[in-house]
C-alpha cells in the first residue's frame, strides 16, 4: 500500500501540475486585459479632461470629425499628443526599470543608476548655459544624447575587465559618473543663475507644453527600445537563476546584458527627453508588478510596461483637476501617488526577492 | 592580497584589536595626506601664513592679525570640514554594511531628503536665517528617518524593507524640494540651491563645536557597535545564534548613523556623495571586506578638506559651494579606482 500509493499520485499529478499553472496564466492574462482597459480609460480621460472644458462631444468630434474649432484643435493639437506622450513615457520607465532591476538583481536599482538622469540634466544644463536654447520642445535632441552618451560611458566604464559588466561594477560606475556629472550639474546652476531659473522648471519632470513634434522626435527610439526588452524576457529570465547556471543553460550574458543596456538607453532616453526626469515610476512599478506576477519576466515585463503608464497618465490628470485652472507637474503627482501603494505593497507582501 | 588575514594585538587581557597590515597603513596614508590638505589650507589663502607664524598661532604665540585669519577664520572652517567628513565616512559604512547594498548611504532612510525639503521650505516660504534653517533641517530630517522606520518596522527592520520604504518617502520629499524650488522666485530659489549643494562659506565656530561634541561622543560608541557590524552581514539568524541581539544592535546604529548625518547637515547642508562614495574607496584601497568605519571615516574627512580646498582656489571669487566639489572628487576619484582595479584584473 505505502509504496503504491505515491506512485498512483505521481502519475496522476503528471497532468495536474499543468492545470494550476494554465488557470494560473489565465489569471495573469485576464490581469493584464484589465490593465489595458483601465489604460484606455484613462487615455480618453486625459484627452477629455483638462482646464477648459470641452464637451465630450465636441472631443468625440476633434477626433473622427475634424473640422478646425477651436475647442477641436485643444484637443487634437495639446491634449492627444500629451496623452500619447504620458503613455510612451510611463512604458518607458516602467520596462526600463523591470529591466533594469533584472539585469543587475539590485532591487534598488533603476534606471538612473546608468547615469540617464544625470546625463540628460547635464546636456540640458550645456544646452541652456552655452549655447542660449529655451523651451522644452528645444531639450529633446540634447536630454536624448546626453542620456545615450553617459549610459554607454557607465556601461563600458562598468564592464571593463575579464568578467564583464557585473551588476554591482556597474552600479558603482553609475555612481561615479553620476556623481561627477552632478558636481557639473549644480556647477551650471550655480554659476548662471538664468541656466538655473530655466532649469528648475525642467527637472520637476512634466507633460505640460509637449507637442507632437516632441513624439516624432522620441517616439521611434521609444518603439525600438519597447521591443527589444520585450525580446529579452527570456534570456533574462536564466540570468535570474544566477551567472553560473545561466551560462551552463546557455544562455549568453554578455549579449544579454548588452543587448538590454541598449534597450535602458533608448527607452529612458526618450523617456527623459520626452518629460525630463521622473524618476519614482522606473523603480516602483516593477515592484507592484512583480508583487502580482512573480519573478517570470514574459508577465512581469508586459506588466511594468502597461501599469507604470497608468499610474503616470493618472498622475497627469489628476495634477490638471487638483489645481485647475493651474496644473501640478506629473513628477510631483507621480511620487505622491505612487510612493503611499509602493509603501503599503513593502509592508504588506513581503516583496518577490530578486 | 597575500597579507589580508587579520592580525591580533592585545593591550592587557582585555582588549584586542583586529587589524590588518594594509588597513592600517592605508589609515594611516590617509589620515597624513588630510594633515598635509589641512596644513595648505591654513596657511595659504589671501592672507599667506608661513609654517612658523600657524605654528606661533596655534599654540598661542602669534600675533593678533594671524590669530584672527588661523584661529577665528580658517580653523573653525577646516575643523567643520574634516568633522562632517569623518560624520559622513562614518555613516555611510555602517549603512552599506548594515543594508548590504553599495548603494546604501544615510539618504537611504529620507533623512537627507527630509531635512532638505524642511530647510527648502524654510527658504522659501519664511526667508529663514541660517540657524532657523538648521533646526528646520534636523527636525525634518529626523521626522523622515522615524517614518521610514516605522514604516519598515514589523516583527524587526530588515535592510531590504528599509530601504525600500525610505525610497517611497524620499521620492515624494525630493519630488516637493523641486516642486518648491520651481515656485519660489529666483533669489530664494538660489539660496536654497546653494543650501541644498552642501557649502561651508561663512561657517564659524558656532558650527564647529557642537559638532566636534558630538563626534568625541558618539564616534567612540559607534566604534564599539560598529564591530558587530560583521557578525551582522553574515544574515540575521547567524548572527543572534552568536550572541547578538540583532534588532537592538540595528537600532542603535541607526540612530547613530542618522545622529552623525543630520550634525553634519545642521552645519553645512546635505553634502552629496561623501557617504557614498568614501566607504567605497576606502574599501578598495584597504582591500578588507567588513564595515571599515574607521577607514571609511578618515577617507571621508581628507575628501571633504580636499574638495573644500580646491573649491576656495578654482573658481576665484565666486567661492562654488564645497558639495559641488564633493561630487566631482569622490565620482572621478571612485570611477579612477574601479577603472585601474579591473584592468589589473581584480574584482
Amino acid at each position: 500500500m505505502t509504496t503504491t500509493l505515491p506512485r498512483v499520485r505521481e502519475s496522476g499529478g503528471r497532468g495536474v501540475p499543468e492545470q494550476p499553472k494554465q488557470r494560473h496564466a489565465g489569471i495573469k492574462a485576464i490581469g493584464l486585459l484589465l490593465a489595458v482597459i483601465a489604460l484606455v480609460l484613462l487615455a480618453a480621460a486625459s484627452v477629455a479632461v483638462g482646464a477648459k472644458g470641452i464637451p465630450l462631444s465636441t472631443v468625440w468630434s476633434a477626433l473622427f470629425d475634424f473640422h478646425g474649432l477651436d475647442d477641436q484643435i485643444v484637443v487634437r493639437e495639446l491634449r492627444l499628443p500629451r496623452t500619447v506622450i504620458g503613455i510612451g513615457v510611463g512604458a518607458a520607465l516602467g520596462l526600463a526599470g523591470a529591466l533594469m532591476q533584472a539585469l543587475t538583481r539590485n532591487p534598488i536599482a533603476e534606471p538612473g543608476i546608468l547615469g540617464v538622469n544625470q546625463g540628460a540634466s547635464a546636456a540640458v544644463v550645456t544646452a541652456i548655459g552655452f549655447l542660449g536654447i529655451g523651451g522644452v520642445t528645444g531639450y529633446v535632441w540634447f536630454a536624448f544624447l546626453g542620456a545615450a552618451v553617459v549610459s554607454v560611458a557607465v556601461y563600458l566604464l562598468g564592464s571593463r575587465g575579464p568578467s564583464g559588466a557585473t551588476p554591482v561594477r556597474l552600479a558603482l560606475a553609475g555612481t561615479a559618473i553620476s556623481a561627477a556629472l552632478t558636481a557639473y550639474i549644480s556647477a551650471m546652476q550655480l554659476l548662471y543663475p538664468q541656466v538655473f531659473d530655466q532649469f528648475r522648471f525642467w527637472q520637476v519632470g512634466s507633460l505640460a507644453g509637449r507637442d507632437a513634434g516632441v513624439l516624432y522626435q522620441v517616439g521611434p527610439f521609444l518603439l525600438a527600445g519597447i521591443v527589444l526588452a520585450l525580446l529579452l524576457a527570456r534570456p533574462l529570465n536564466a540570468i535570474a537563476l544566477g551567472e553560473d547556471t545561466a551560462r551552463s543553460l546557455g544562455a549568453h550574458l554578455g549579449r544579454t546584458r548588452a543587448l538590454g543596456a541598449i534597450a535602458i538607453t533608448l527607452l529612458c532616453g526618450s523617456a527623459t527627453a520626452a518629460a525630463g526626469p521622473i524618476s519614482f515610476v522606473g523603480l516602483a512599478m516593477p515592484h507592484v508588478a512583480r508583487a502580482i506576477t512573480g519573478p517570470d519576466q514574459r508577465w512581469l515585463l508586459p506588466y511594468s510596461m502597461v501599469l507604470s503608464p497608468v499610474l503616470l497618465l493618472g498622475a497627469d490628470i489628476l495634477g490638471r483637476v487638483v489645481v485647475s485652472p493651474g496644473e501640478l507637474e506629473v513628477g510631483l503627482v507621480t511620487a505622491f501617488l505612487g510612493a503611499p501603494v509602493f509603501i503599503m505593497l513593502v509592508r504588506r507582501k513581503r516583496l518577490a526577492k530578486l | 592580497m597575500t597579507s589580508v588575514r587579520p592580525r591580533t594585538l592585545g593591550i592587557g587581557d582585555r582588549i584586542r584589536l583586529r587589524y590588518t597590515p594594509r588597513a592600517v597603513l592605508v589609515c594611516a596614508l590617509t589620515a597624513l595626506a588630510a594633515i598635509v590638505v589641512l596644513v595648505l589650507s591654513l596657511s595659504t589663502g589671501d592672507y599667506p601664513v608661513s609654517l612658523g607664524e600657524l605654528f606661533a598661532s596655534l599654540v598661542g604665540q602669534g600675533d593678533r592679525a594671524t590669530d584672527f585669519i588661523v584661529l577665528d577664520l580658517r580653523m573653525p572652517r577646516l575643523l567643520v570640514a574634516m568633522g562632517v567628513g569623518l560624520a559622513l565616512g562614518a555613516s555611510g559604512a555602517v549603512f552599506q554594511s548594515l543594508t548590504r547594498n553599495p548603494l546604501g548611504s544615510p539618504d537611504i532612510i529620507g533623512f537627507n531628503w527630509g531635512a532638505s525639503a524642511a530647510a527648502v521650505a524654510a527658504i522659501t516660504f519664511f526667508g529663514a536665517s541660517a540657524f532657523a534653517t538648521s533646526l528646520a533641517a534636523i527636525l525634518g530630517g529626523a521626522l523622515a528617518a522615524i517614518v521610514v522606520y516605522l514604516l519598515a518596522f514589523q516583527r524587526g527592520v530588515q535592510g531590504y524593507r528599509l530601504i525600500l520604504c525610505g525610497i517611497g518617502i524620499s521620492a515624494m520629499l525630493t519630488s516637493v524640494v523641486h516642486y518648491l524650488l520651481s515656485r519660489a522666485d529666483l533669489a530664494e530659489a538660489t539660496q536654497a540651491q546653494v543650501w541644498l549643494t552642501g557649502t561651508l562659506n561663512g561657517r564659524g565656530w558656532e558650527q564647529a563645536t557642537p559638532l566636534w561634541i558630538a563626534l568625541v561622543v558618539l564616534l567612540p560608541v559607534l566604534a564599539v557597535y560598529g564591530r558587530r557590524l560583521n557578525v551582522l552581514e553574515m544574515g540575521d539568524e547567524t548572527a543572534s545564534a552568536l550572541g547578538i541581539r540583532v534588532e537592538t544592535t540595528r537600532v542603535i546604529l541607526i540612530v547613530l548613523g542618522v545622529f552623525l548625518t543630520g550634525m553634519s547637515t545642521a552645519a553645512c547642508g546635505p553634502i552629496m556623495f561623501i557617504a557614498l562614495t568614501a566607504p567605497q574607496i576606502a574599501r578598495r584601497l584597504t582591500r578588507s571586506t567588513g564595515a571599515g568605519i574607521t577607514a571609511g571615516a578618515i577617507m571621508g574627512a581628507f575628501l571633504l578638506l580636499l574638495s573644500d580646498f580646491v573649491a576656495q582656489r578654482v573658481f576665484g571669487d565666486t567661492e562654488l559651494p564645497v558639495g559641488v566639489l564633493t561630487a566631482a572628487v569622490g565620482g572621478l576619484y571612485l570611477a579612477w579606482l574601479l577603472a585601474r582595479e579591473w584592468k589589473a584584473g581584480r574584482s
